[in-house]
């Protein structure tokens, strides 16, 4: 019984890292200055607040330092900002329809399955290509309603008031130097306010495409339920296989009023040459939930903390995220959740697996602020290593300021077992099956809470890459 | 019985684990319609006679042969055994978490079909299998292992058995960790299962399953060889007197809890 053969194969292939011709009608100087955002926020013809909150971020970003605290400083400190293109617009038009997009940007997200998915499952879909949206639709049900689905800078355009109220309020450009930078740069990413009492039950989903090398996306969303809403956002990426670096730095920011319920699912699959650096952040009010459904499976780093500040009484947060690091990755990714509130609860599933010399990384935080009393936090990561090379660690944080609270933490470190597969084996399973059996069991609580189509995606494409190796 | 050749025959086996010998010269033949019950103390080599005959890398045969229908099988892995209709009850079997029962039973037949089943059959057969052994429908979404009583446990490993129909089956302590009620329904289990079509081996620490499933022979093993044979009154017998006259007899001292591999585990 040769373990590793079966192994070895698990998340090496990459299906999206395919390329198109650049051909576009704009392409910003390499690099970052003052006369760059300038020109990003004058194409955009963007109103006067925007363009000093571009200019002060941009200010902070080149005065902070990296973090110190990373586990792979050394990979960040390889990023060549003066090397990176910050803006590029494929196309001056957003098609409505797929007809009105670029043959080529089209026959991409073809690839992507994207059309063929809106078809089947979607409410509404914006496909970003580089640092525009391409595509955009929303049912014409939601749009009766009251919902509002744009990309962000349409919401900034059509909504000023609405977008200047909320926007940079949950995460300040001074957050990190990450957040600084895409608060410089943004451009894109989805913009949504859901009504009072309005349940979008059927998904909203965007997808982001990188295309061009050197190049650096920074979508910014913005999600508003209001109170007794309900919506599921789902989110996807993919960028080709190139030998330089890109970067991918979003910042997400989400709003659940009273009693709203935020469902935000990411399964981001970047190829391995992609830096990912995101920021994502909710505020909850009272009784509110809010749910990051989080999937890491690509890029070269990622470093991802989704948190939940927890403001009102009765409020709750969830973080459930599965990490893949494969060889030459490492996926720093965590959860924060900060109760501000009495009875508010928080709920943490992280799950890693580690190969081939991979690393991933727990970095997590629970905060109870004085006077949050009943508060309530069960916080549980297991990894899962698949060779001795890999390598998995993790770094909670807890600071409880108040007695008459729960606090849960449990952390596991595990190895495929001998015996699992010498079981499962005797059963007349083959080894490359039985162990993708047990790593899609591993990561059955996440892929249970993806919609079907996700989940036996999910589910195929490491059983189609574990299959690959046996030759 | 109607075909004349073994189904198993076990012949002059030595196995070692991380270079120690346990079995030191095992040989044992069983046809079709036979069951044939494997008895020892502790620490014998009973467990490690199943996960060898099964093919579980760890336990390294030094000398001898193993002959599935006639072939050897000291090559194959696992799954080749299994395909070829090995089956193993495991005595401790492992959970496997995000893995539900009628997933894992699905792709266990479909290997050993070298087809797909298709699934109103599948489904059929796995409710007419698992009111056989008198489980709950529940049961089949569970994850396999995880968090089942000893009983279920038990009653797991002879659902599968039941599902794949194995033409050799291998019963490792199955009665092991059962009360009497859950033992009387695994051993019923097993009953409805022998016939023609099947050997059975089954390898016990106690008699009391024998009292329930009667085996047509019994071989005691001690100290990694067989060292009496014979009908089902050795097993009584065994039950009445322990294993002592038989060391005795062999002039070994027991040693009961030496290099105990086999119930460390619990």
């Amino acid at each position: 019984m040769k373990t590793t053969n079966a192994l070895e194969s698990i998340g090496t292939e990459y299906r999206y890292g395919f390329r198109d011709p650049e051909n576009y009608v704009y392409k910003s100087k390499k690099g970052l200055s003052h006369e760059i955002v300038e020109e990003i926020s004058w194409m955009k013809g963007e109103p006067e607040w925007m363009r000093r909150f571009r200019l002060k971020a941009l200010d902070i970003f080149l005065s902070k330092p990296l973090p110190w605290w990373a586990a792979r400083l050394d990979l960040l400190q390889e990023i060549d900002f003066s090397h990176i293109y910050y803006y590029i617009r494929p196309t001056d038009k957003q098609g409505a329809s797929w007809d009105e997009v670029p043959e080529y940007i089209k026959n991409t997200f073809d690839r992507l399955g994207i059309p063929e998915a809106e078809r089947k499952f979607l409410a509404g879909v914006t496909a970003q290509y580089e640092s525009e949206v391409v595509y955009h639709s929303i049912r014409e049900d939601l749009e009766r309603q009251g919902v509002i689905f744009l990309d962000m800078d349409s919401g900034l355009r059509e909504y000023p008031e609405l977008v200047k109220q909320y926007f940079g309020t949950v995460i300040p450009p001074g957050d990190n130097k990450f957040a600084a930078l895409n608060s410089a740069v943004w451009s894109g990413g989805s913009f949504i306010w859901v009504p009072p009492g309005v349940r979008v039950e059927i998904p909203l989903q965007a997808y982001f495409r990188i295309n061009a090398e050197n190049m650096g996306q920074f979508e910014r969303t913005l999600i508003i339920a209001e109170p007794g809403s309900f919506v599921h956002y789902i989110e996807g990426c993919t960028a080709p296989v190139y030998s330089t670096n890109s970067l991918h730095s979003a910042v997400v920011e989400l709003i659940a009023k009273k009693g709203a319920h935020i469902r935000y699912t990411t399964i981001q699959n970047w190829s391995k040459n992609v830096y990912n650096l995101v920021t994502k952040r909710a505020v909850a009010h009272e009784d509110a939930v809010v749910e990051w459904v989080d999937g890491n499976l690509g890029s070269k780093l990622t470093m991802k903390y989704p948190g939940v500040y927890l403001v009102g009484p009765g409020a709750r947060g969830e973080v459930l995220s599965i990490a893949f690091a494969g060889r030459d990755q490492t996926q720093d990714a965590g959860a924060k959740m900060v109760h501000a509130a009495p009875h508010t609860t928080s709920t943490v599933t992280s799950k890693s697996i580690s190969k081939d010399g991979g690393r991933t990384i727990y970095r997590g935080g629970v905060w109870v602020k004085k006077g949050a009393e009943g508060v309530r936090s069960n916080v549980r990561c297991d990894a899962l290593l698949l060779d001795p090379y890999s390598r998995s660690d993790t770094y909670p944080t807890m600071e409880i300021n108040e007695q008459n609270v729960s606090i849960g933490h449990e952390a596991t470190v595990s190895r495929v077992g001998e015996e699992q597969l010498f079981y499962m084996m005797s059963r007349g399973i083959s080894e490359p099956e039985a162990t993708a059996m047990i790593v899609n069991g591993f990561f059955e609580p996440f892929t249970k809470e993806l919609p079907m189509e996700y989940a036996v995606e999910l589910n195929r494409l490491i059983q189609l890459e574990m299959e690959g190796s046996v030759g | 019985m109607a075909d004349t050749s073994p189904i198993l025959e076990i012949r002059d086996l030595h196995v070692a684990v991380e270079g120690k010998p346990i079995l030191k010269g095992v040989s044992l033949t069983i046809h079709k319609g036979e069951v044939h019950a494997l008895m020892g103390p502790n620490g014998s080599g009973k467990s490690t006679l199943s996960n060898t005959l099964m093919g579980h890398p760890n336990y390294t045969v030094t000398n001898g042969d193993i002959l599935f229908k006639g072939e050897s099988i000291l090559e194959l892995s696992p799954d080749e055994r299994a395909r070829r209709g090995l089956f193993l009850a495991f005595q401790y079997p492992v959970a496997i978490s995000g893995v539900s029962v009628v997933n894992f039973l699905r792709t266990a037949l479909k290997s050993i079909r070298g087809e797909e089943v298709p699934v109103r059959e599948f489904r059929k057969l796995l409710k007419e299998k698992m009111a056989l052994l008198g489980m709950d429908d529940s049961f089949a979404g569970r994850y396999v292992n995880d968090g089942f009583s000893g009983g279920e446990k038990k009653r797991h490993e002879i659902l599968q058995m039941a599902m794949l129909q194995p033409e050799m089956a291998i019963l490792d302590e199955t009665d092991s960790g059962l009360d009497i009620d859950a033992l009387r329904t695994v051993a019923e289990g097993i009953n409805k299962l022998t016939g023609p079509n099947l050997g059975v081996l089954l390898i016990t620490h106690y008699q009391r399953i024998l009292n329930y499933v009667r085996p047509h022979y019994v071989h005691v093993l001690v100290d990694g060889r067989i060292v009496k044979s014979g009908g089902s009154e050795l097993a009584e017998k065994l039950e009445a007197q322990g294993y002592d006259w038989i060391l005795r007899e062999l002039g070994i001292r027991a040693e009961e809890n030496k290099g105990d591999r086999e119930e460390v585990l619990v």
